[in-house]
């Protein structure tokens, strides 16, 4: 009994004391966090419980305007935490679109935490899937179990996790559940003890499978070191102007580069 | 092995060509094709993953309260009486707590400070600038600011938080959208009947930048917590006057209720006007999900919403009152010739103030109180007594303060010539003047443009002059 109980508090995950709020603090950080999701599934509910800032919170989306920025400390390493203002998909062009889609694009997070409704798993997975073709270290935090439960919704998180391919972890932020066990994974993923292996959007038609496939390996075979590769396959058979101009200007290989220095700069 | 610059160059073009090519051969449909294939996984992975006990998401009885909340016939009243009930709760409940605060502050402490300054034998002008201006403004401001904000923003924030305020959007969206402008103005106007800098701070949530101008120009026309007491005070003063006793009540909330209604009904037609006129443009259409009702969390907001709101704004208004109340104590002691200053002024502009159905002493009040509008009621008073030669009633010279009883209020207006006609203009001005200068210095942050902050505090003191005109025209040719 003894035993366990010792063993439970050592053990990081179960250890919330390990958690360090450092507010709007982000000097030399190691880690960079981006919270991505719909539209008032609890974003700034979990950046406020992490930094112990406290960037408003309403019931009504669209009320994150601006980027929130904050910091925190997690089992010696310190992280920085952008809460980005939620958007239903990242295919549109309006600006709260482009704003979270080139932050996950262009600022490389070394994790994104996307927040969804599990009592609308659905359509928030719509956007998950479009997160996982950008970036491949994600972690799920299936929010809002508290009304899930009260609906009587039952989600498998073990399966969903086995779909996606990323950890998932049931919370409920405004009880400040799960907390604990979200920032677990979030330190495994930017360590890389956990690899993600991200779902991939099948059911394109061969036609369009066959071009974004050739696309692909020439993409790879310019940039090496690009992570998502197939995404800008795709964005550049769509004809994204943005993405052109990065593969024109080599934006696209260098953002990796940089990371990649401040990865080791932080080691 | 590194590959050679124009190599690279080569590859780039080669690429973007190939995929332009890639793009012919696949023709249009790419875009939904692709989105239906996101579409069709996230439903695939979904039904693999969720059992519901019920078919239902959203549970029966929200679907009955959204029904009802938003529907044609009773929304709107449901919104006023709402709304109603918050600015009830707020006037009531401030009451108590602000004679308190006031008690302390300026009954008790005032006396104090000034006969220590009398024992440090401290110079008449130097105890006068900052015990009875600036200390006696920022007292006041604390003392009539602070208990109906402590009580409307928690209240405000527990809407927000349990999700009406969406409903409230919901229910607007169709008159805000054929006015030109975004639905989502709704939100930031109900935000402004707290505090304008609040609801133009708001207005971030409109992406379009004419419309978020629009909704930044109208917000001074949501009545905001610092001009409910005077609209409070003049109605029960002037309109109860004109019922039965047993209807006063009434009337006068009814009186104020129409201002507030007027605002609104203003904030609409100069949306209109503008998104005609200088701010030309489509309204954009905005998809607004109803979010699910949530119990809100009592503690907490009522932590945050004083922290965040309403010390925030009370703290911006403390800096603003000081140098104002020096201002009021000057214009109240400086002597050119045999008067003041401040009794030049109104001397000069009644002939003007008059002709419009006000009088000097309000238009002075409303330079002297640009920094906020709780403390016109205070300067009106103190400026009264100082220019009508009543000084047995008040404290002194430039000393604000305020009577005990509305009658009282109500008899030294009276005495001093004010009329029906005043107060029903002191009203409209009170609603239709300049914003304070806190809003006008938060409109400058917002827009960062000088052009459209003097718009927005130039343009409602013209259009309030012209409605008080109008409304003094009528009042003459038919009394």
């Amino acid at each position: 009994m003894n035993q366990s109980n010792t063993n439970c508090n050592n053990c990081p995950a179960h250890n919330v004391n390990n958690l360090k709020k450092l507010g709007v603090n982000m000097d030399g950080y190691n880690y960079l966090v981006a919270l991505a999701g719909n539209p008032n599934t609890g974003k700034s509910t979990i950046f406020n419980n992490l930094t112990g800032l406290r960037q408003h919170t309403g019931n009504w989306p669209g009320k994150t305007v601006t980027r929130a920025e904050g910091g925190f400390e997690f089992n010696n390493s310190k992280y920085k935490l952008v809460d980005l203002p939620g958007t239903y998909s990242l295919l549109s062009t309006s600006t709260d679109e482009e704003v979270a889609r080139n932050f996950i694009l262009f600022g490389q997070p070394d994790v994104t935490v996307i927040v969804v409704d599990s009592t609308k798993l659905e359509r928030n997975l719509n956007l998950v899937l479009q997160i996982l073709e950008i970036t491949d270290r994600a972690v799920l935090s299936l929010n809002l179990t508290d009304e899930g439960r009260r609906n009587g919704i039952n989600i498998d998180e073990r399966e969903l996790s086995k779909q996606l391919g990323i950890p998932v972890i049931p919370t409920s932020a405004r009880n400040r559940e799960g907390m604990e066990q979200l920032l677990n994974y979030i330190d495994q993923v930017s360590r890389k003890k956990y690899i993600c292996k991200p779902y991939q959007v099948k059911g394109y038609n061969k036609k369009i499978k066959k071009s974004i496939d050739e696309l692909t390996d020439r993409i790879t075979k310019l940039f090496p070191d690009l992570p998502n590769s197939r995404w800008v396959a795709i964005r550049l058979l769509e004809g994204d102007q943005t993405i052109i101009d990065a593969v024109k200007s080599g934006e696209i290989g260098k953002i990796y580069n940089i990371s990649v220095d401040q990865l080791s700069d932080a080691i | 092995m590194i590959p050679i610059k124009e190599n690279i160059e080569f590859e780039k073009n080669e690429l973007i060509a190939n995929a332009d090519l890639h793009r012919w051969d696949i023709g249009e449909n790419l875009h939904d094709s692709i989105v239906e294939s996101i579409f069709s996984d996230a439903k695939k992975i979904t039904h693999k993953v969720v059992t519901s006990n019920e078919k239902e998401q959203k549970t029966n009885w929200e679907i009955s309260l959204d029904k009802i909340v938003t529907s044609r016939w009773l929304g709107f009243p449901i919104m006023f009486i709402l709304l109603a009930t918050v600015f009830w709760l707020t006037i009531e409940g401030a009451n108590v707590p602000s004679a308190m605060i006031a008690s302390l502050l300026i009954d008790a402490f005032h006396p104090i400070l000034k006969s220590f300054s009398a024992s440090l034998n401290i110079p008449f002008f130097i105890d006068g600038l900052f015990i009875d201006g600036a200390y006696l403004a920022m007292a006041w401001v604390i003392s009539v600011m602070l208990p109906p904000m402590a009580i409307f923003f928690p209240l405000f924030t527990l809407l927000e938080d349990f999700g009406y305020l969406p409903r409230v959007a919901f229910n607007m969206d169709r008159l805000f959208q054929k006015a030109g402008a975004h639905g989502k103005q709704a939100l930031t106007m109900s935000m402004g009947f707290g505090c304008n800098a609040a609801g133009v701070i708001a207005a971030r949530v409109i992406d379009s930048p004419r419309e978020r101008l629009i909704a930044i120009i109208t917000n001074n026309f949501s009545l905001c917590n610092g001009r409910w007491p005077t609209q409070i005070l003049i109605a029960s003063i002037f309109i109860g006057s004109l019922v039965p006793p047993y209807l006063a009540g009434f009337a006068s909330a009814g009186a104020v209720v129409g201002v507030a209604v007027l605002g609104i009904v203003l904030t609409l037609i100069l949306s209109w006007t503008l998104s005609k006129t200088i701010l030309k443009g489509e309204a954009s259409a905005f998809s607004l999900e109803l979010p699910p009702y949530r119990p809100p969390r009592i503690l907490q907001t009522l932590y945050t919403s004083l922290i965040d709101r309403t010390i925030f704004v009370l703290w911006r208004a403390i800096v603003f009152a000081i140098p104002a109340g020096m201002v009021i104590w000057l214009v109240g002691n400086i002597d050119i010739g045999k008067l003041s200053i401040g009794e030049h002024f109104i001397n000069f502009s009644d002939p003007f103030a008059l002709f419009i159905g006000l009088n000097g002493v309000i238009l002075l009040a409303y330079i002297i109180a640009i920094p906020a509008n709780e403390i016109v009621i205070p300067t009106i008073l103190m400026l009264t007594v100082m220019s009508a030669g009543l000084n047995d009633l008040g404290e002194g010279a430039g000393v604000m303060f305020e009577l005990e009883s509305v009658k009282e209020t109500g008899d030294i207006l009276i005495a001093d010539g004010w009329t029906v006609l005043t107060g029903i203009n002191l009203m409209l001005f009170s609603l239709i003047h300049n914003p304070c200068s806190t809003t006008i210095y938060t409109i400058y942050k917002e827009t960062g443009s000088i052009k459209w902050t003097v718009f927005s505090s130039i343009f409602p003191v013209i259009l309030g002059l012209v409605v008080c005109f109008l409304v003094a025209q009528f009042w003459f040719l038919f009394s």
